[in-house]
């Protein structure tokens, strides 16, 4: 026991940076079935491809002579491309893939059915194109593995801080986003009353694209720290990563902005638990456990909202 | 102002609206009257662009605006107090006062300032709850609020459907004299009532739609003396 508990702290650090980025990731999906009321099953391929383009940036970084990589500068440059590119594949999923059914008033399973397809779609393109063998991301060379700190017993890596300090930064830039400015407030009102926000005067199916390109340019995000965090990469990783992220989204209240976050930490710090505490093998065990009773217990989750609450209004 | 020519509206295969002519000139209180599922709020909904209308046109200033996206025919200055209010519940008072004024984002600044001010003095209840959610709004508030955010718009025409709709008798008082200082004002209002003496009291004239047919239009004050209207609408026998 008394090794368990001077691991804990270590792996309360690990569950920390992975739960942050969890909650990226979830918001992807929250954001999107807070406004279309849809799954976007596909996200999970979109986070898969931000890890791709941010490999690519590395990997050409390393063939052009420009001397010491240091984090300050490449980081931004591996995350701009990859938003910019994830955002506007979301855009462009929201407009040929969904767009066409819900315009024509497809039932809720019409657009599912089409992210399924375009998740396989998406699998398979990167497989064909990149090929199905795994990528290495050269972490090493941007963040040594001698940068690290010593806090309260456990070592904590100049990378867990960035990842940690990037996914909080986001989430923070969202917040006020969605809660301070006109836009923000837009995507509420489309969210809560889509004819209504019309009638003001709001364009609707722009606040909708503009609502993927940020949860697909977050997703995008978190494909890169998670690439930075894990180093492999495959056409594959968003498929398990997709499915932790919409169990964090869940477990907060779907549709919840506030939730996912919340839901993507407690996620990734009860992962650590049960890796600490437990066999690894069971940590999906518990994170799906977990889910479950709070859904039996709250139904919609830690933060959200009954439907009958919504429907009232 | 704004002016229907025969115009149909279907819901699928379903006429709701059947070569429908109305007309609400500059300055005007035009009442629209009847019963339930007599097309009312479809009337609204298709000045709007919320439903296309099958046939016919609807011209506002001179343009014809069916066709438009609604987005495009509020920035042309209609906006709505809906039916059942349809504030948005998950937004403060405050924010539901700003969407109101989402098309004049490019207003002089201080110009929309003025307008929150306009709104606080019609209903001060509002300016002591502008931090509050809209969804904990009590049933007449949240009515203020809706006829607030539509004022935010500046609109020169408001459309406002069921204004009384759920108030108590007081309440319904002051929604009308609100309604009649805010044409004092200048804006232009079309209103579809069920409580015709009411409405046809603040009113200049009045339509009667009946089954999505214009069945009756005259001044506010003959319509008020027809006998059969009486009967229909004013609960008299």
């Amino acid at each position: 026991m008394a090794d368990v508990l001077a691991i804990l702290p270590q792996q309360l650090v690990f569950g920390l940076a992975l739960g942050t980025v969890y909650g990226l990731v979830a918001l992807g999906y929250t954001m999107v079935y807070g406004i279309l009321f849809m799954i976007n099953f596909a996200h999970g391929e979109i986070f898969m491809i931000g890890a791709y383009v941010g490999w690519w940036v590395l990997a050409l970084l390393l063939q052009v002579p420009v001397g010491a990589l240091h984090p300050a500068w490449v980081l931004p440059l591996m995350l701009l491309p990859a938003m910019l590119f994830t955002g506007a594949l979301g855009v462009g999923l929201e407009r040929f893939a969904y767009r066409p059914l819900y315009l024509r008033g497809a039932t809720r399973l019409g657009p599912l059915i089409s992210a399924i397809g375009a998740s396989i779609f998406l699998q398979n393109a990167v497989m064909l194109t990149q090929g199905a063998r795994m990528k290495v991301y050269m972490t090493s060379l941007l963040f040594p593995r001698d940068w690290r700190i010593q806090i309260v017993g456990a070592s904590v890596s100049a990378l867990v801080i960035v990842m940690v300090g990037v996914a909080a930064l986001m989430m923070w830039g969202l917040h006020l986003l969605v809660q301070r400015t006109t836009l923000g407030r837009s995507i509420r009102a489309v969210a809560e009353d889509r004819e209504m926000a019309a009638i003001m005067g709001v364009n609707v199916r722009r606040v909708i694209a503009l609502t993927f390109f940020m949860g697909s340019a977050l997703g995008g995000a978190g494909g890169v720290l998670v690439g930075l965090y894990y180093t492999q990469i495959d056409f594959f990783m968003g498929y398990s990563a997709g499915l932790k992220a919409f169990t964090a989204a869940v477990l907060g209240g779907i549709g919840n902005i506030r939730g996912a976050m919340l839901g993507g930490l407690i996620l990734g710090l009860v992962e650590s638990l049960a890796v600490t505490f437990m066999n690894p093998a069971y940590k999906d065990v518990v994170a799906f456990v977990l889910l479950i009773l709070v859904l039996v217990i709250r139904p919609t989750g830690l933060l959200g909202e009954s439907m009958a609450a919504r429907a009232k209004v | 102002m704004l002016k229907l020519t025969d115009v149909d509206t279907h819901y699928g295969r379903l006429p709701v609206l059947k070569s429908v002519c109305l007309e609400v000139r500059v300055g005007e209180i035009v009442c629209l009257l009847g019963g339930n599922a007599s097309g009312k709020s479809t009337t609204m909904k298709t000045i709007l662009g919320v439903v296309r209308p099958t046939a016919g046109r609807v011209e506002f200033e001179g343009d014809r605006i069916d066709g438009l996206a609604t987005e495009v025919i509020a920035r042309r200055g209609i906006s709505l107090v809906p039916e059942a209010r349809r504030i948005f519940a998950r937004m403060t008072v405050w924010e539901n006062l700003s969407m109101g004024a989402f098309t004049r984002q490019k207003a002089p600044a201080g110009e929309v300032a003025q307008d929150f001010e306009r709104v606080w003095t019609l209903f001060p209840r509002l300016k002591e709850r502008q931090h509050q959610l809209g969804g904990t709004l009590s049933g007449g508030e949240q009515q203020m609020l809706a006829i607030g955010r539509a004022l935010m718009a500046r609109p020169r025409l408001l459309l406002m459907d069921e204004p009384s709709m759920g108030l108590a008798p007081v309440l319904v008082d002051q929604v009308f004299d609100i309604i009649r200082a805010i044409n004092g004002q200048g804006t232009t209002i079309l209103v579809v009532e069920q409580n015709a003496p009411v409405a046809l009291s603040i009113a200049t004239r009045g339509y009667v739609l009946q089954n999505g047919r214009i069945v009756i239009h005259d001044t506010a004050r003959t319509l008020l003396a027809t006998d059969s209207i009486r009967r229909a609408y004013l609960g008299e026998d």
